[in-house]
């Protein structure tokens, strides 16, 4: 049964209901998996015992018949999310010792709904980064290489953790976030599926806060079916997130078998962007073509306000970002160093607790914001992002029900390949996944192919506001189309 | 702003008489039971951090949701102000580091206040009155407090306050003197109090200023101001706004120049001092606080909550002129209270407005004045006073007796009828005990019967023995006529 860790997360769903095998086993399965994995770092913290009381509890149920939607199924969380009684670090130095009394929103509904916790899962610190190199508990790497290499490749970022766990089965399933594309670039890098949905679907309440107006959470998995799943239990409204939406949860897995036929796909203009590799270009093309063979309208679109996408967010990003970790100052919790005055305290607690990358964010925010540069920068980028979503409505007032772009610029990179360059062609990643946020739209990202080095590829599907279910009916035609890819053998054993 | 300069206002300096000018803004705490963004209690003198929530200590991930009772208060105080109420404003965040302050930024109103322009009439002794504009009243968060006087090397942090809401209520710069400025803050705090959104208590806190003084030529453009933080009973306002138009005064007359800056008014000395200057403020980097959405509510929101307020002082001042005929300044003593103009009407009902004003006014306040305590601590109740007025209307005891009945109500209590019945106060009208007092001492008193024929203002003798021997009880108007009629006075 060595192999229960390689079941999609409805196969396992499925499995423990016809009792083939128990949670504990399917458990076991994962927590060896963990162990085998550790040279991957995509666990920051493995929480074994927590997650075998757990499928003991779910096997009892199961017995009892009470099953709940998710029981017994092992996943793993982002360290984003706050977790009662674990360390959450939020891949910071600077918490390193912080253990929350409560439960951020996204994680309880998951336990409500019978999941097994594995453990806190390796990402950028704060979730600023698109490689997963920024952790202050070390890289990620992809379980992914290139053909006939054996160099580490990243895992993308920030859930970096999170999709290389889901890639290497080291869970059925992760929570994630996406500020700017954390979702989908890593979900594309890895092979997997990754969904960040509408702005408001997913409750913030007890997620670690990098961007609030951008941040959303949203599930990575192997299949679209077991993103549609998870999807349905971590959202809900919740009075705590006055920016969570008050809407009913759709019956998002049903969602996956609706087929394309009779909608129009937007293939936008602007995202061919100068040098982008004829392999990305053909993926993108393959794409559409799938999705017009099952019955889909391809209409060429326009969203002329894209360029300025990724300059305003690395204008609004960092300006929240400022502002949100003022909060960790070494008075009331995580890292303090001590000093003879409280501006001491405060200079080097945050000198000695955050990153570089972090540190430039919060300097980038910190001038944004300040007086005489506020109209400047940031005024004009909430501008740009009134057009951006703009653009968007005019599409699908037009008629347009998805948008088809390629997930990312390139393929995975190699560790320590952009780490050390300039910053801005790190964010670069995020061209063509930032505008999704800036308008609060949801967005998939599904494994299209490979490049001509064996590494993965994703596309990405933008929908309407709170229609998921397009996504997941389109991606899953894409799956089904493109072949579920196979995933690399685990070398690191 | 310009208005005709009060000559009498004016501040002498050693070469030109000067004109000082001052705004202020006032931060009230609102009366609620819970926080502006969390459900943690606001009750004071708990232990220290007894009242915190997750939300207030800034842990990661927690998120703000507004009380909408504190919203209800900021509105029905911008009614009271007669202000425009926006129906929809936007909460922004104000960045800096302060160990009191858990998040790293506190959540005001910066562009887009709950509540725009509306005005405040206020009296003036002297029967003057003066109408100061109000700019704005915006909802912000109260922070913590520092305790350095725990441990020699440590500072404590209180995060009981921390996240209580605060309305910060900001006046025009259209006050012209530290009197105008008290009578202001103290005017303010009556609508306060009527409205039920402050308790106006400076003692605790509850009630703050910042005080902007300035001070020109009259007729020049506005001065450069200093902004005097903080100052927490009305007495100081009154003199921090002295000491530092003086400190102005003698610097521009030297020929100096104001710098623009912060100051803080310290009682014992007498002094103000810098605290920072413009060069040194912060730079508060505001920006919408993009975890809350704009604040919208609807005119049908602000029109049940305008249907709910209480009469406030102006019109009840204005009716108790009109209905109970009271001078002005009887009326605006009254109503300086809720609690007093609703003695007073409980004593006024059914009887004479201005005799109830009377001893509202000058027996019960004095007497509570003298004994510093509250109305609502009065040992005479209002039925008790009314009582004792009913007493002098119906001629049962003279107003002299009145008086002594109301030190022993006061004293021990007791229905007043019951004790003058008890006592044997009751006024005498029984005109053959008066007359044969009368007679008694015009008989013991023949040099002052004639002398009285011809001054009739002996008259006042005779009652006075009369009262005496009668002690007290007599009737005067009995015993008046009486006297008249036996001494043939006209």
């Amino acid at each position: 049964m060595s192999e229960l860790n390689e079941l999609s997360l409805a196969e396992a769903r499925d499995g423990l209901k016809a009792k083939r095998f128990s949670a504990r086993e399917l458990t076991q399965a994962h927590v060896a998996a963990v162990e085998r994995a550790r040279p991957l770092n995509a666990y920051i913290l493995e929480t074994p015992e927590r997650a075998l009381g757990m499928a003991d509890a779910s096997d009892a149920r199961i017995a009892a018949g009470e099953a709940r939607p998710l029981e017994g199924l092992p996943l793993g969380i982002k360290d984003l999310f706050c977790t009662e009684g674990t360390r959450t670090t939020a891949g910071s130095k600077i918490l390193e010792t912080f253990t929350p009394h409560y439960e951020s929103a996204v994680s309880a509904n998951l336990w409500r709904d019978g999941a097994v916790m594995l453990g806190k899962l390796n990402l950028d610190e704060f979730a600023m980064g698109s490689s997963n190199e920024t952790s202050a508990y070390g890289t990620v790497i992809s379980p992914w290489r290139r053909n006939g290499s054996e160099a580490a490749i990243v895992p993308g970022g920030s859930s970096g953790g999170s999709a290389a766990a889901v890639a290497a089965h080291l869970c059925l399933g992760a929570t994630a976030t996406d500020t700017g594309g954390s979702i989908r670039q890593p979900a594309a890098f890895t092979g997997t599926v990754g969904i960040k949905p509408t702005y408001g679907r997913c409750s913030r309440w007890g997620t670690v806060a990098f961007a609030s107006s951008l941040d959303q959470a949203g599930p990575i998995a192997r299949t679209v079916r077991d993103c549609a799943i998870l999807l349905g239990s971590m959202s809900g409204s919740d009075a705590r997130d006055t920016t969570c939406a008050d809407l009913p949860v759709p019956d998002f897995e049903a969602a996956v078998s609706r087929g394309v036929k009779g909608l129009t796909i937007g293939i936008p203009r602007e995202y061919r962007v100068d040098g982008m590799p004829a392999e990305i270009q053909r993926l993108w093309d393959q794409g559409a073509a799938w999705l017009k063979e099952a019955g889909a309208t391809i209409r060429e679109i326009s969203l002329p306000h894209t360029q300025y996408a990724l300059p305003a967010y690395y204008i609004v990003a960092p300006a929240e970002a400022s502002s949100n970790l003022a909060r960790y100052d070494g008075v009331r919790y995580g890292l303090r160093v001590p000093a003879s005055d409280i501006v001491g305290l405060y200079e080097k607690t945050r000198a000695a607790g955050f990153g570089r990358e972090v540190k430039r964010r919060i300097m980038i925010g910190t001038y944004v914001l300040s007086a005489g540069y506020y109209d400047a920068y940031y005024v004009r980028a909430q501008k740009i992002r009134t057009l951006i979503k703009r653009d968007f409505e005019q599409a699908y007032a037009a008629g347009v029900d998805a948008i088809l772009t390629p997930a990312t610029p390139s393929a995975a990179f190699g560790v320590g390949e952009k780490a050390s360059a300039d910053p801005v062609e790190m964010y670069l990643n995020d061209v063509f996944t930032v505008t999704v946020n800036m308008a609060g739209l949801p967005g998939i990202s599904v494994p299209a192919g490979l490049d001509a080095q064996g590494l993965p590829l994703g596309l990405q599907l933008i929908g309407r506001p709170f229609d998921e279910e397009t996504l997941f009916a389109a991606s899953q035609v894409i799956e089904d189309a493109a072949g579920r890819v196979s995933l690399p053998k685990p070398w690191w054993a | 702003m310009n208005a005709p300069v009060n000559p009498k206002k004016l501040i002498k300096g050693g070469l030109h008489d000067w004109e000082v000018v001052i705004g202020m803004e006032i931060h009230a705490q609102i009366t609620s039971r819970s926080k502006l963004f969390s459900g943690a209690s606001t009750a004071f003198g708990a232990e220290p951090n007894a009242h915190v929530s997750l939300v207030d200590a800034a842990m990661p991930g927690m998120l703000p949701v507004i009380n909408e009772e504190c919203v209800a208060q900021a509105v029905r105080t911008g009614l009271g102000l007669k202000a425009r109420i926006n129906l929809r404003s936007v909460f922004d965040r104000k960045n800096y580091f302060y160990p009191d302050l858990p998040q790293g930024y506190q959540i005001s109103q910066y562009k887009d206040p709950i509540v725009g322009e509306g005005e405040v009439l206020v009296d003036l002794p002297e029967g003057e009155s003066i109408t100061v504009g109000i700019e704005r009243l915006h909802l912000e968060q109260d922070a913590g407090k520092s305790l350095h006087d725990q441990a020699p090397n440590l500072s404590f942090v209180d995060l009981n306050r921390s996240g209580v809401a605060l309305m910060e209520i900001v006046s025009r710069p259209d006050l012209r003197s530290s009197e105008e400025a008290k009578a202001y803050v103290t005017k303010l705090r009556t609508i306060l109090r009527y409205l039920g959104t402050c308790d106006g208590d400076m003692e605790k806190g509850n009630l703050r200023a910042d005080v902007n003084v300035s001070v020109r030529r009259p007729g020049e453009p506005l001065g450069t101001r200093c902004e005097i933080k903080n100052v927490n009973s009305i007495r100081f306002i009154g003199q921090a706004i002295e000491t530092e138009a003086r400190r102005q005064i003698a610097i521009l007359e030297d020929g100096g120049a104001i710098v623009q800056e912060t100051r803080l008014f310290d009682p014992g000395r007498g002094e103000t001092r810098s605290m920072r200057s413009k060069e040194e403020a912060h730079d508060y980097r505001y920006f919408p606080d993009p975890d809350l959405l704009p604040l919208e509510f609807s005119q049908d929101f602000v029109d049940g909550l305008a249907a709910g307020l209480p009469e406030l002082p102006d019109a009840k001042k204005a009716r108790f002129v009109a209905d109970f005929g009271l001078s002005p300044y009887d009326a605006g003593v009254l109503v300086a209270e809720r609690a007093s103009a609703d003695f007073y009407e409980a004593v006024a009902k059914g009887r004479d407005g201005k005799a109830a004003a009377n001893w509202v006014i000058n027996e019960l306040f004095g007497r509570l004045n003298k004994e510093g305590l509250g109305i609502d601590q009065s040992p005479v109740s209002a039925d008790q006073l009314g009582s004792i007025i009913d007493l002098i209307g119906e001629g049962t005891i003279s107003g002299k007796i009145a008086k002594d009945l109301f030190e022993i109500v006061w004293t021990d209590g007791g229905d007043p009828r019951a004790v003058v019945e008890a006592r044997g106060m009751k006024q005498v009208t029984d005109t053959g005990a008066i007359e044969a007092a009368v007679d008694q001492i015009i008989a013991q008193n023949p040099d002052k019967v004639a002398q009285a024929r011809e001054k009739p203002t002996l008259l006042g003798w005779f009652v006075g023995q009369t009262m005496k021997a009668t002690g007290g009880k007599a009737n005067p108007a009995a015993v008046n006529a009486l006297l008249k009629a036996k001494l043939g006075i006209a």
